[in-house]
């Protein structure tokens, strides 16, 4: 499945927040198609790793490029639409928009039509609208989200809020989906619902995905390979079999179970 | 079918608007009305349009400007000198109050809305007073003393550019790019991570906005017979923004709602300011107490007659596709 | 020397904002809001030192320190009816509830007493010139300069060894687990806002000594540049808003000495957005970021 040219391709990054070395040294490749987690114990950088990765923080050494792209120094929004997407670890939905606005708020980088035309309402406007909206439906079908369509985004409950989110996040259109935690805070048989929707949107829109997570079970069930961070450095890469083997993975967590 | 709606809906909202603007110039033409009554439509048709503006900047986008009096006295003053230094007729002072606003707007928001909450907040009301301070200072236009300013607003202008700024900004909302204000509000860096330019879309809302709030100025300048840097200081920004926080943060309806009904109350407690202050100061704590969410909420009028035809099969098309 | 004499001019017209200041930078370390009553306080301290002043014929102590209590006590039923039952809610609502609360108090105050404004008598600190290597200088000044930086060393005293002081610094770094450390967190927050009114009421004494008129809008430009000292000191850090006070007092006098005196007013306000945008955390702050 995996070529030899990697999709994401991180070099030596990491960040600094005064003197503290939040993560530093990271080196991380990402092929197309691949689905890989990232583990490590609380406060091991996972998810400052990520908004090194989407440009919420500047890495102060090394490099991400994506496709062969340098995306260091870019602004979010620009990385979003270069094709990385992702998800919160507390969701953060727009929750006072509908559950289809949501997702059309996702697809507002691809618009065709103009303020002006809006302001004017001249055809453009009602087409291009139009579009959207048709495709945000047919989207949420996919995702057994439509019949919530006209819902505030806040009143789902908290498994459909994630799911909803996984889907904002796949609208943006990206070849690189992160996501953070999705399967927190959810029980034994939505965590399993959330495994199949993994396996079934990588398959269906051809992504790459990188997964954080604590639930073990879930990690090793789905990851191809598990990356481990821990003090903001990588300690080890491998197979989800490899991992658990790993004598220095088993030092970081321990007192954690790795099942 | 949704076509069909919609121009029903437009038809229906022109007919009124067209009635409402013939009664009142009916009344005002017949002399049924008197200067009081008058002047006060046109302070409520003025606030109308600088509540509208306002909303887009804090309800829609959530960003939180308490100088918009600023924009007002640029707006009024720009036209003012149109009218009164360069001579143009009055169409053209509006729209140059309105475009020298704009450009102000361009250029406090770009630095300014890099900064969040508060900070943003305390930023604008020291832009609207470096403003105010700044037309002090001119002995062109007067200084403290003011400027002398004809009186040409009348009832078709006022409504033409009521009717103007509520459709624009109704317009802009409903559309993908009101969304992308609204996902701002409700979480800027979700939306960032959603691929929406954050920081173009909340200076694109601080222009919009400033644009009619200058348009309002060129108004207001001209239904008084002087301006002064001294009507345009934060109190003036504190009564706009009590206008959007009543009538409900992100509602329209409801900020045209509270600039009609505040504007009644203060113009007959103009013999009394302290009183009206006293009033308006309590309102706000108390709202902020009790109902935060304002009036409305961000529901908008329109709302309370769609919620029936919804149970009868309204616009849903979804509902029949749904699989599970 | 004019320029020498304009400094302290300056130095002492800041020490005013610097007291003003503390009580804004206090209140918004420890429940992040901006009081924008605290320059009405301010005002409230004028009023109250200038009756105790001429109805009970105090003389200065006595009246500082009868305004202080009662600014205290004022600050603090602001915080109980007005903010304590907006802790939970949005900055928003809590902003807009201060500029209620603000409006409340001006207004009120004029509804009640009407507009008019008072003149301190001239004699209550004695007014006689000194000379120091030849820069004339009123006694007045230094007398002022003298009470506010005592009121600073006293407010570094309390903060820093007292117990009122820790329980402070402690809620203002993480109210949630000051809370379950036993401290009481609404005495905390009350005691914060005592001491910051009692420190604007000071400086409301000391403004109408200084600048003789006294009326019930003037605490709305002097807050809101104290503010700018708050921000610019770096919001939260008392030592911060001193210097930022101090600083932003000489900025307005030496703006006022190159004959721009006009735009004194102005300079605040271009100084805080500079600042803002240049360098958020003011002079003394440290970064901060949110998390995501």
């Amino acid at each position: 499945m995996a070529n030899n040219t990697p999709l994401l391709k991180v070099d030596n990054a990491g960040i600094q927040f005064g003197g503290l070395k939040a993560v530093s040294g990271v080196n991380v490749e990402l092929f197309p198609g691949e689905l890989v987690g990232l583990i490590g114990p609380n406060g091991a950088g996972k998810t400052t790793f990520f908004n090194l990765l989407t440009g919420v923080y500047v890495p102060t050494e090394g490099s991400i490029s994506l496709n062969g792209e340098r995306l260091n120094k870019q602004p979010p929004f620009k990385i979003t639409r270069k094709g990385i997407s992702r998800t919160f670890q507390n969701i953060r939905l727009f929750s006072e928009l509908s559950v289809i606005d949501n997702v059309k708020v996702a697809y507002h980088s691809l618009a065709k039509h103009s303020i002006p035309s809006s302001i004017l309402r001249i055809p453009g406007h009602f087409k291009g609208e139009q579009e959207m909206h048709e495709q945000a439906v047919e989207f949420l079908k996919i995702f057994n989200l439509d019949r919530f369509m006209d819902e505030k985004a806040k009143n789902l409950p908290y498994g459909q809020q994630r799911r909803l989110e996984i889907a904002r996040a796949l609208a943006a259109n990206p070849k690189l989906l992160l996501l953070d935690e999705p399967a927190a805070g959810m029980n034994p048989q939505e965590t399993q619902e959330l495994m199949k929707l993994i396996g079934f949107i990588r398959e269906k829109f051809n992504l790459t995905v990188l997964l954080i997570e604590h639930d073990m079970p879930l990690v090793m069930g789905v990851c191809e390979r598990i990356y481990v961070l821990d003090h903001g450095q990588l300690i080890a890469q491998g197979t989800p079999a490899e991992i658990r083997n790993n004598p220095k993975v088993i030092e970081a967590y321990l007192g954690e179970e790795v099942s | 079918m949704t076509i069909l709606k919609r121009a029903k809906g437009f038809w229906l909202s022109i007919t009124l608007s067209i009635i409402l603007f013939a009664v009142i110039q009916f009344l005002i033409n017949g002399a049924y009305l008197n200067g009081f009554y008058i002047n006060t439509i046109f302070f409520m048709g003025i606030n109308i349009i600088l509540a509208v503006s306002l909303h887009l900047i804090i309800g829609i986008t959530g960003q939180f400007s308490i100088g918009h009096a600023g924009f007002l006295a640029v707006g009024a003053y720009a036209s003012a000198i149109m009218t009164m230094k360069m001579e143009q007729p009055f169409v053209v002072s509006i729209i140059v109050g309105g475009i020298v606003a704009a450009i102000a707007g361009l250029i406090i928001g770009i630095p300014s809305l890099r900064l969040k909450g508060d900070y943003l907040a305390i930023a604008t009301l020291g832009f609207g007073e470096i403003v105010r301070i700044t037309f002090l200072n001119i002995d062109y236009v007067g200084g403290a003393s003011g400027m002398q300013v004809s009186h040409l607003t009348t009832w078709p202008w006022v409504f033409g550019c009521v009717l103007i700024t509520i459709l624009v900004i109704r317009n802009f909302t409903n559309s993908t790019h009101g969304r992308a204000c609204i996902s701002i509000r409700e979480d800027e860096t979700a939306a960032d991570a959603m691929g929406i330019n954050t920081t173009y879309y909340k200076v694109i809302a601080f222009v919009i906005g400033s644009f009619f709030a200058g348009i309002a100025g060129s108004l207001y300048a001209h239904n008084f017979y002087i301006i002064q840097p001294s009507n345009f200081g934060f109190l003036k920004s504190f009564d706009i923004l009590i206008y959007v926080v009543l009538g409900g943060l992100g509602s329209m309806s409801g900020a045209v709602i509270a600039a009609i009904l505040l504007t009644i109350i203060s113009t007959f407690l103009q013999d009394y300011p302290e009183t009206r202050m006293v009033i308006y100061s309590i309102i706000l704590i108390v709202m902020m107490i009790y109902r935060p969410q304002g009036l409305m909420g961000t529901k908008e009028f329109t709302s309370f007659f769609k919620k029936k035809k919804d149970i009868g099969g309204g616009p849903g098309d979804g509902k029949q596709h749904t699989v599970a | 020397m004019e320029l020498i004499q304009q400094l302290i001019n300056g130095i002492s017209l800041g020490s005013i904002y610097a007291l003003i200041a503390l009580g804004y930078t206090m209140v918004y370390g420890i429940v992040k809001l901006i009081n924008f009553a605290h320059g009405d306080v301010f005002m409230v301290g004028a009023f109250v030192g200038f009756y105790s002043i001429t109805i009970l014929d105090l003389t200065f102590f006595p009246a500082l320190l009868l305004t202080m209590a009662v600014t205290a006590l004022f600050g603090v039923i602001i915080e109980r009816i007005a903010y304590k039952p907006l802790r939970n809610a949005t900055r928003i609502a809590a902003l807009i509830t201060a500029i209620g609360v603000s409006l409340l108090i001006e207004y009120g105050f004029i509804y009640f007493r009407g507009a008019q404004p008072e003149a301190y008598p001239a004699d209550v600190l004695p007014t006689e010139k000194i000379s120091i290597l030849g820069v004339s200088i009123n006694s007045q000044s230094i007398f002022i300069l003298l009470t506010s930086v005592v009121l600073m060393i006293i407010l570094q005293f309390v903060v820093h060894k007292t117990k009122i002081g820790k329980a402070m610094r402690a809620v203002s770094f993480d109210a949630e687990a000051a809370r379950l450390m036993g401290i009481n967190v609404n005495n905390t927050i009350s005691a914060t806002f005592a001491i910051g009114s009692a420190l604007a009421g000071a400086a409301g004494v000391i403004f109408g000594i200084y600048y003789s008129k006294i009326e019930p809008l003037m605490g709305i430009i002097p807050g809101l540049k104290a503010f700018v000292a708050a921000v610019l000191g770096g919001i939260g850090i008392i030592p911060g808003a001193m210097v930022g006070g101090l600083l932003l007092g000489v900025v307005e006098s030496l703006v006022s000495a190159a004959g721009y005196s006009l735009w004194r007013d102005a300079v605040a306000f271009i100084v805080l957005i500079l600042i803002l945008i240049f360098l958020p955390s003011g002079l003394f702050g440290k970064n901060r970021r949110e998390k995501v």
